[in-house]
């Protein structure tokens, strides 16, 4: 091969780099390790990590069983090892399958468009909330304050640099719910969008229609999130909503310490040329067969360059991929009972304790306690992680803790636990 | 003519699962409630709980397992053979990298448990950055970026943040018309106007140009390097230092930087703040489409900004720092792709230190092979020594009514998956071909043949290649119509 | 192709016809050729301010945007209902029943400035 290049040593392909840009030194990279070394690597990193705990975590990443199936089907190479379906006519097994994922987003979240994912949650809200501002020519956000601490942070990060102001609006002492009266004391004709989550951070359902009434009576979008999917298994879907940007963690997505996730984006029909991010289209071949393409990438960046809807380029494929077979395994019916199971373990464990909040809750819930930290020092005494203590994010919540259930957790650590909290 | 690599096979037909669904049935089993269970309607509210899930399918398991297996077939793919696609750096995926990103102790890590439950995964953060800022020179890093064109905006918004501490943002930033996409789009989104820099005719950054249009309004230059037609910028450092004079900054896409592992570090030729792409540098499976990882390494002078929480070791002792009063803020909840993380860190073992070297070596050198190979048959508009990929534009061939998107279709038909077709938009009709260091000599010989075999075809039988692909299952796709009558769901 | 005689052009391969105050504006034959199959059309409504070589609206197909540019300045009147469902029809008729916009215009003098036919004709021989 060298012969054919012309040259004597590999060492001359490297001669068009400047010597001056060139390193002389090895890198400061040990030399490679065999496969048997790297799993024993990485074993040894994984058991330095909470292996063997119960745990009472949720706030954005739920523990919730994932179907051997699903990695079964992501393993294979023709899905894992192909790059963004931009060739039609060998692509089809991965078009195919986000077609039934946007198709599916739809059913769930009540909306009429869904695009092919985003990175996660927190930042298909920011995207949801430049895409009101498009859609609105306005350029105000207000987002309620019991939206995740996170998803809010990254909102922030992203309004700052593009010049629109966000408002927080506040929550209802009692139920735990956005608070109407300061929604409708801060709307005004700037208002690009309201942004909900629900169940919010703090596990309550939100109403929804209400707080849509309200933007749309002042010409602003209602944007809604989630960050549990299993909820929409019961609850009903945000029809009122504009646009809908939330997170598939809980299908089948392992918590891995934070990512990756897969994030959705869908909306009203009428927003369709403003979704960010790639859409795919059933058309026809030649011989009029069906067939999928990626569509409507006018929209995007690769086109579009600085006019884009968004710089998204790689997304979340293999990730919605999980979500989609796990949405297929549980089905109509399974969605639904994984969702009240969820709901009953919730329930018999705030039974056990002081939940904060009076409004309706899925699967968490705030426990008020003298002190989170204390009781959670002790619950790692008995390899249970307790829930999430809320006064690094809400100072005024310095007594809570958010607690989550899903089916994965056992009566008899729920017991233990609320053995803890009244000792 | 096709070669052997490739021969008609039988592949099943497959409805939509939602076609296939019939009430009553399920692919999933929960166990026995073991507390008593509650009426949604009473816990939440009759008016809170939905009916039902219209439409929602109703399978089987093994109806699952079939659909998709089937729908797998129809899939071209890195584990069948040469992906050249341009600038997508489509090389071989570990299997091991899979397999150690699930480890329980590591998958199953929830973000918010205590630190002190933590070290393995934090430690993982830990020293990939380590690996990451020896590969690249540059002296502070953060892996939360979800992808590279967040990476992107994450390595925009921290020049934003270090000038307006100095008093002023400024108002533009630089691209080269070479550059990919993202970049402009990124730009627009930090805030800032976008200003297009022509290449000389060399296909590189122009000097004179670059000088005329640098003043105190330019907040940055985005440069690829190599850059998109696979050449490294010999004059990188010249331009990092007009940049620098009038206290602009080079940001540097770090799309191609598997051509320069081991042989040059961005630190040591001017760059200011560049970001990785994880999935294609460090072989993280691409996935369809992602997940990706894009993580943002800079010089000292821009550390401060980097998004919150920072990782900081005290002693034995990882933790979090949250106090980071100038940072840009988060870009991404949580720590970033950590499973991402894990397969690269993974990846860099295996090759350690050496064998990340020769892979560069590796790609570079098959990427020159290619060149050396396909010249006699493509007009190579800029005909010099490449890096890790070579650009050729159709010039031969569109003259015969031939042009680059006619071959890449025509490819498929020999068992290959396309180049990248029409990019970068400096060449007119480009054929942007990388083979990374994952094919042998066998596999790109048989890819020459191809190729070859097609310039043929543009002579002898050109409506072949025009009406290109036959053998796949697939024929060509009305995309004009899916465009004008979107249909982007399933209805009954 | 025969470029109207009675309409004005762009370099920007737009078209005007002027009836009173009120001028038609469209894309040409060559630049729909270019384009190729145009799948979206994005025009201003009526009562939006147009300003001349201004940016109103826009053209795609599916692997390209092209804007269009104000060849007069005026206030739109009528945008063309019919290239929402059938964005086709530019490709098929684009000097005739696939206009784009309507506007009344606020400086008739802009309109003679424009490039007459043959003037067109000969500027898109050159380009190609």
């Amino acid at each position: 091969m060298l012969a054919a290049c012309g040259i004597t040593s590999a060492e001359q392909l490297f001669e068009q780099v400047p010597a001056s840009a060139r390193i002389d030194h090895a890198l400061n990279i040990p030399p490679g390790l065999s496969e048997y070394e790297i799993a024993d690597t990485f074993k040894a990193l994984g058991a330095k990590n909470a292996v063997g705990y119960a745990s009472f975590l949720g706030a954005g990443v739920y523990n919730h069983y994932r179907p051997v199936v699903v990695d079964t089907i992501v393993s294979r190479g023709e899905f894992l090892t192909s790059y963004t379906p931009y060739q039609s006519e060998i692509s089809q097994g991965t078009l195919t399958a986000i077609f039934e994922f946007q198709t599916m987003i739809c059913q769930l979240t009540g909306m009429d468009v869904a695009n092919a994912s985003m990175y996660d949650g927190s930042t298909a809200v920011p995207e949801a909330a430049m895409m009101a501002v498009r859609v609105t020519k306005r350029n105000r956000i207000l987002v309620a304050r019991s939206v995740h601490p996170e998803y809010r942070d990254v909102l922030n990060t992203y309004a700052k640099n593009q010049g629109l102001p966000v408002e927080e609006v506040g929550y209802d002492n009692e139920t735990g719910q956005i608070d109407l009266n300061d929604l409708e004391a801060k709307l005004n004709g700037e208002t690009a969008c309201v942004i909900i989550q629900s169940p919010n951070f703090f596990g309550i359902v939100e109403d929804t229609n209400a707080a849509a009434e309200r933007a749309h009576a002042k010409g602003a979008l209602l944007v809604f999130t989630f960050a549990e999917a299993v909820s929409l298994g019961i609850l009903e879907p945000p029809r009122a909503a504009d646009i809908v940007a939330g997170e598939l963690q809980s299908f089948a997505i392992s918590p891995s310490y934070g990512g990756p996730f897969a994030g959705i984006m869908a909306a009203k029909e009428q927003f369709i040329r403003q979704i960010p991010g790639r859409l795919v289209g059933a058309t026809k071949d030649t011989n009029g067969n069906r067939a999928f393409c990626l569509t409507l990438a006018t929209r995007e960046q690769h086109i579009r360059r600085e006019k884009a809807t968004s710089n998204i380029c790689t997304n979340q494929a293999l990730v919605a991929l999980m979500a989609t077979i796990y949405m297929e395994l549980y089905g109509k019916q399974g969605l639904r009972e994984l969702a009240t199971q969820n709901l009953s373990k919730a329930r018999y464990l705030a039974g056990k304790l002081k939940p904060r909040f009076s409004g309706p809750s899925f699967n968490e819930f705030v426990a008020v306690t003298a002190d989170p930290e204390d009781v959670n020092r002790r619950l790692l005494d008995r390899k249970i992680i307790g829930g999430l203590p809320l006064a690094k994010y809400y100072p005024e919540l310095s007594d809570g803790v958010l607690l989550c259930a899903t089916e994965m957790t056992k009566r008899a650590d729920m017991d233990a636990l609320a053995e803890v909290f009244h000792s | 003519m096709i070669p052997n690599k490739v021969r008609s096979h039988l592949v099943q037909n497959e409805d939509l699962i939602f076609e296939q669904s019939s009430p009553g049935k399920n692919g999933y089993q929960l166990p026995p409630l073991d507390v008593p269970e509650v009426d949604p309607a009473e816990a939440l509210g009759a008016a809170n709980v939905r009916a039902t899930i219209e439409d929602f399918p109703e399978v089987s398991e093994v109806e699952v397992i079939r659909h998709f297996t089937r729908l797998s077939t129809w899939n071209y793919a890195i584990d069948l053979g040469m992906y050249p696609l341009g600038s997508c750096t489509m090389k071989y995926n570990p299997r091991i990298n899979e397999a150690v990103a699930r480890i329980e102790g590591l998958a199953w890590a929830h973000p918010y448990q205590p630190e002190s439950l933590s070290q393995g995964v934090m430690e993982v953060t830990e020293r990939l950055e380590a690996a990451l800022l020896a590969i690249t020179g540059l002296d502070a890093i953060t892996l939360q970026p979800a992808a590279g064109a967040h990476g992107e905006l994450t390595g925009i918004l921290l020049v934003r943040a270090f000038l307006e501490a100095q008093g002023n943002p400024r108002k533009r930033i630089l691209t080269p018309d070479s550059a990919h996409g993202t970049n402009p789009a990124t730009a627009g989104i930090a805030g800032y106007d976008v200003q297009n820099i022509r290449s000389n005719d060399q296909g590189m950054i122009d000097l004179e140009e670059l000088a005329r249009a640098v003043d105190t309004d330019v907040a940055a230059l985005m440069v690829t390097n190599p850059n998109t037609l696979g050449v490294f910028e010999e004059n990188i450092m010249k331009a990092a230092d007009i940049l620098h004079s009038k206290g602009a900054m080079v940001y540097m896409d770090g799309a191609n930087m598997n051509a320069l592992v081991g042989i040059a570090r961005p630190g040591d030729f001017g760059i200011d703040v560049m970001h990785l792409n994880l999935h294609k540098t460090f072989s993280t499976p691409h996935g369809g489409g992602g997940p990706g990882s894009g993580p943002v390494a800079v010089k000292k002078h821009l550390e401060p900004f980097l998004p919150t929480p920072r990782l900081h070791r005290k002693g034995d002792t990882l933790t979090w720092d949250y106090n980071r009063p100038q940072s840009i803020g988060k870009v991404r909840a949580f720590y970033g792709n950590f499973g991402v993380l894990v397969r690269a860190l993974a990846y860099i073992y295996a090759h350690g230190g050496p064998g990340l070297r020769n892979a560069t070596v590796d790609a570079v050198l098959n990427a020159n092979y290619l060149r050396h190979r396909l010249r006699p048959y493509f007009d190579l508009p800029y005909d010099r020594p490449n890096m890790h990929e070579v650009v050729f534009s159709d010039d031969r061939q569109s003259a015969k009514g031939v042009r680059t998107g006619d071959m890449a279709k025509r490819l498929i038909d020999y068992g290959f998956h396309p180049y990248t077709v029409s990019f970068p938009l400096i060449v007119h009709g480009a054929l942007m071909i990388e083979p990374t260091e994952t094919e042998s000599k066998r596999e790109l010989d048989q890819f020459v043949e191809a190729m070859i075999a097609i310039a043929t075809e543009v002579d002898t039988e050109p409506q072949t290649v025009l009406k290109a692909p036959h053998m796949t299952r697939t024929t060509k796709v009305d995309e004009v119509t899916a465009a004008r009558k979107p249909i982007v769901r399933w209805k009954r | 192709m025969n470029y109207p005689e009675n309409y004005r052009y762009t370099k920007e391969h737009e078209w005007v016809s002027l009836e009173g105050d009120i001028a038609t504006i469209g894309i040409t034959h060559h630049a729909q050729e270019e384009l190729g199959d145009i799948v979206y059309v994005d025009l201003p409504k009526p009562g939006a301010a147009v300003e001349k070589s201004k940016t109103f609206g826009s053209v795609e197909s599916v692997k390209a945007v092209s804007d269009i540019y104000a060849p007069v300045s005026g206030e739109v009147t009528e945008a063309n209902e019919i290239l929402g469902a059938n964005p086709e029809k530019l490709n098929e008729d684009p000097h005739g029943t696939a206009w784009l916009i309507k506007v009344k215009v606020s400086d008739a003098g802009e309109f003679s400035h424009l490039m007459p036919a043959s003037e067109y004709q000969t500027y898109v021989g050159a380009e190609s």
